[in-house]
């Protein structure tokens, strides 16, 4: 029988051999990642045929043969449509949105007193981004400003009425803010009473529950036209005579109302992915509800649930639009009134430029909601990666 | 389903019609200062806010002449932009004085819906324009045989287009749309022969049409739609108030009255003219309306007649240019007869 000699070790380098072909550089990257296989081939050339084919179409459209400025619909006309542009002309009729972009900002606001919408924006977004950025510090005191103060000065400096500010109405309200206002509102009262209602929801106290579980049940199986024709229309024909309420009010209320039913099921969802132990472990350091909610449970609970929470934001800020039916007007719908209403931008690129206009706003914002989700998610990632 | 939920609401608001709208409008009008009137979101020449969001259109301005007459100014006149769905709630719930928003007169409106209509600002119709590109030489909706024709769905348009076709035992395939622009859009990218809704409506879409000149309105009308302004039934004082409004455009239009030369009109020696200003001694006109007796004045100087209302909103001083046709005056062929203010 043979012995080995286990400590037999290698004396001799190995024979060099040539580099992988993998690597870096453009033709590497494409190989591996577009031409891979032929079913990779074939989808790479189409998505890139699909590109070449309606990229510059898109571009020319709404760029080069755009028309940029100009007073009235003539301006976006061609010859046989009475205008002076060439035959078969077709592209962005932008002076309609630049003529309009006020009345699309501000709706009916008076022109001598949009400076206190403006200032409002400035110091929403003046709050707004130093409560976003991890590293700016006083995030307390910046979310007190930013919840609790903010809206009372937004109050104040959209009514009016006080301090010598005109009042101004909500029926006149209208364009981007009234889209703005309906979502900061919906945002911040939908998320504490959404956790009210996901904890209220997973309570133990029976009435707390079946409260709970009857509001949640109810508003989310009505659809939201509903909510909002009901407080519109039916609900003055129920007050006594006199009383009446804000429109823009009630259709907040209708709005936070609807989107907390959501967000309580997506923070329930978040709850019920906290496994017993922690609950558990809560109890046995003697914390009391509150505390085991509020420093155990509910941290670790919204971050699993970011992207939920923050589809449901996505959600509500489009939903927005669904005022129009109770005549009021936010960003689209002031869009819509001026395509159909306006004799003095009629043409056939009108409703298209509008449209247009009105969707590359919603996608900035949601956009940019997304975004920030993501990277919320990573920021706030502690490694429960499988 | 949307009509049974029309008229449920339409119930629901007469049930309660009494204890909301209170009695006497004018006296509420006068307190709170200004007329809440309730016109269209937006509809081209009728009633749509401008660049700088300042309502414009004939309906629009038929609520400046009503505040007017009422205030002798007429910017104090607040709007509210309604749907076709809500107009009557809105109206019935008081939380608007005036329907001013193309809304056609039909029985059961003025009965079943407890309105009064206060006269036809605008007589329409529901009428079709052609493509002539695709169906050429057709000079008559009679000639529409066998045609496909883009309506908008759910609409009493989609029914008199139904019963046209079947009076006139003529074959039709309809194209149906939920939503107007979507209508327009599939009209203009030649999905249909022809476009069928109110003839006002036509000339508007046209003007959004790639080439306008292949598209023709046809002369048929296969409806009545008359529009005009409506209030609560109930309140005859405030109800004469927009009536007489109404005749006062038209009778300041016979007269020659216009916004320019009302004030040398005041000078006047015929006695119609004097008796329609007010300016006749002892004259009760106004004031037994509850209104000051220079109301007519006050109106045209806000508004101008009818004429100018019209030739500014929808005829040749707008880009619509619809004709008056038999919105003209009685003394020129049309319709409108204004009652004698006297």
């Amino acid at each position: 029988m043979q012995e080995h000699d286990l400590s037999w070790v290698r004396t001799e380098m190995a024979v060099a051999q040539a580099a992988p072909r993998s690597g870096a550089g453009p033709v590497v990257w494409a190989r591996t990642n577009l031409f891979a296989t032929p079913a990779d081939t074939i989808m790479s050339l189409f998505a890139l045929l699909l590109v070449v084919w309606f990229l510059p179409q898109i571009l020319n459209w709404l760029f080069f043969s755009a028309v940029w400025s100009g007073t009235d619909r003539l301006a976006c006309l061609t010859v046989d449509q009475g205008g002076e542009l060439p035959p078969g002309w077709s592209g962005a009729c932008w002076p309609f949105v630049l003529n309009r972009f006020g009345y699309f900002m501000f709706g009916r606001y008076p022109m001598d007193e949009r400076w206190r919408v403006i200032l409002c924006g400035v110091i929403f977004v003046a709050l707004l981004v130093p409560l976003l950025t991890p590293r700016i510090p006083f995030k307390r005191l910046n979310a007190i400003l930013f919840f609790g103060v903010f809206p009372f000065v937004a109050f104040l400096l959209l009514v009016g009425g006080y301090f010598g500010l005109e009042y101004v109405e909500t029926p006149l309200w209208g364009g981007l803010m009234v889209t703005l206002v309906l979502s900061y509102v919906g945002i911040v009262v939908s998320l504490p009473l959404g956790i009210v209602l996901a904890m209220g929801r997973r309570s133990k106290m029976p009435i707390v529950k079946l409260l709970s579980v009857i509001f949640i049940e109810t508003v989310r199986g009505v659809p939201l036209v509903t909510v909002l024709f009901m407080a519109a229309f039916m609900l003055p024909l129920f007050v006594p005579p006199g009383v009446s309420f804000d429109k823009l009010l009630r259709a907040l209320i209708g709005v936070a109302l609807f989107a907390s039913a959501y967000m309580a099921e997506v923070i329930r969802g978040g709850l019920q992915a906290i496994p017993k132990g922690q609950y558990e472990g809560a109890d046995s350091l003697g914390l009391g509800y509150w505390q085991k909610m509020g420093f155990i449970v509910m941290p670790q609970a919204l971050k699993l649930v970011v992207p939920g929470i923050v589809n449901t934001f996505i959600g509500l800020f489009k939903d927005t639009t669904l005022v129009l039916i109770i005549s009021m007007f936010d960003l689209l719908g002031v869009v819509k009134q001026s395509i159909s209403g306006d004799p003095t931008w009629a043409t056939p690129q009108t409703a298209k430029t509008g449209y247009i206009f009105a969707a590359a706003i919603f996608w900035v914002f949601c956009f940019g909601m997304s975004r920030y989700s993501q990277y919320m998610e990573r920021r706030l990632d502690t490694g429960h990666r499988k | 389903m949307k009509k049974i939920i029309t008229g449920m609401l339409a119930v629901a608001a007469l049930g309660v019609t009494s204890s909301v709208a209170s009695a006497d409008t004018l006296d509420d009008v006068k307190a709170k200062g200004f007329v809440q009137c309730g016109v269209n979101t937006g509809l081209a020449g009728f009633s749509a806010p401008d660049d700088k969001g300042e309502w414009t259109g004939l309906d629009v301005d038929f609520c400046r002449a009503v505040a007017a007459a009422v205030f002798g100014d007429g910017t104090k006149v607040k709007f509210t932009g309604l749907s076709a769905k809500d107009r009557f709630t809105a109206l019935q719930s008081g939380e608007i004085d005036i329907l001013s928003r193309n809304t056609t007169w039909t029985i059961s409106r003025d009965t079943a819906l407890g309105l009064n209509f206060g006269g036809v600002t605008y007589y329409d119709g529901q009428g079709f324009m052609i493509n002539s590109k695709k169906i050429p030489g057709v000079n008559s909706a009679l000639q529409l045989s066998g045609a496909a024709v883009c309506v908008q769905a759910g609409t009493t348009t989609e029914l008199n287009l139904a019963d046209y076709f079947k009076a006139n035992k003529m074959e039709y395939n309809p194209v149906v749309f939920e939503k107007f622009e979507e209508a327009n859009a599939a009209y203009d990218a030649g999905r249909c022969d022809a476009y069928t809704t109110d003839q006002s409506g036509l000339y508007a879409v046209r003007l959004q049409m790639a080439s306008p000149d292949d598209h023709v309105v046809l002369p048929e009308i296969i409806s009545k739609e008359p529009l005009g302004p409506s209030v609560r039934q109930g309140d005859d004082k405030w109800f004469d108030i927009v009536k007489w409004t109404y005749y006062a455009l038209l009778n300041t239009e016979e007269a020659g009255i216009t916004q320019a030369n009302v004030d040398e009109m005041k000078n006047s020696e015929n006695p119609d003219i004097r008796r329609l200003l007010g300016v006749e001694a002892e004259t009760k006109i106004g004031t037994d309306l509850g209104l000051s007796n220079d109301w007519v004045v006050n109106i045209v100087k806000a508004t101008g007649n009818y004429g100018e209302i019209f030739e500014r909103n929808v005829g040749s001083g707008s880009p619509l240019k619809i004709s008056r046709g038999i919105n003209a005056l009685w003394t020129k062929g049309g319709l409108q007869y204004g009652m004698p203010i006297r």
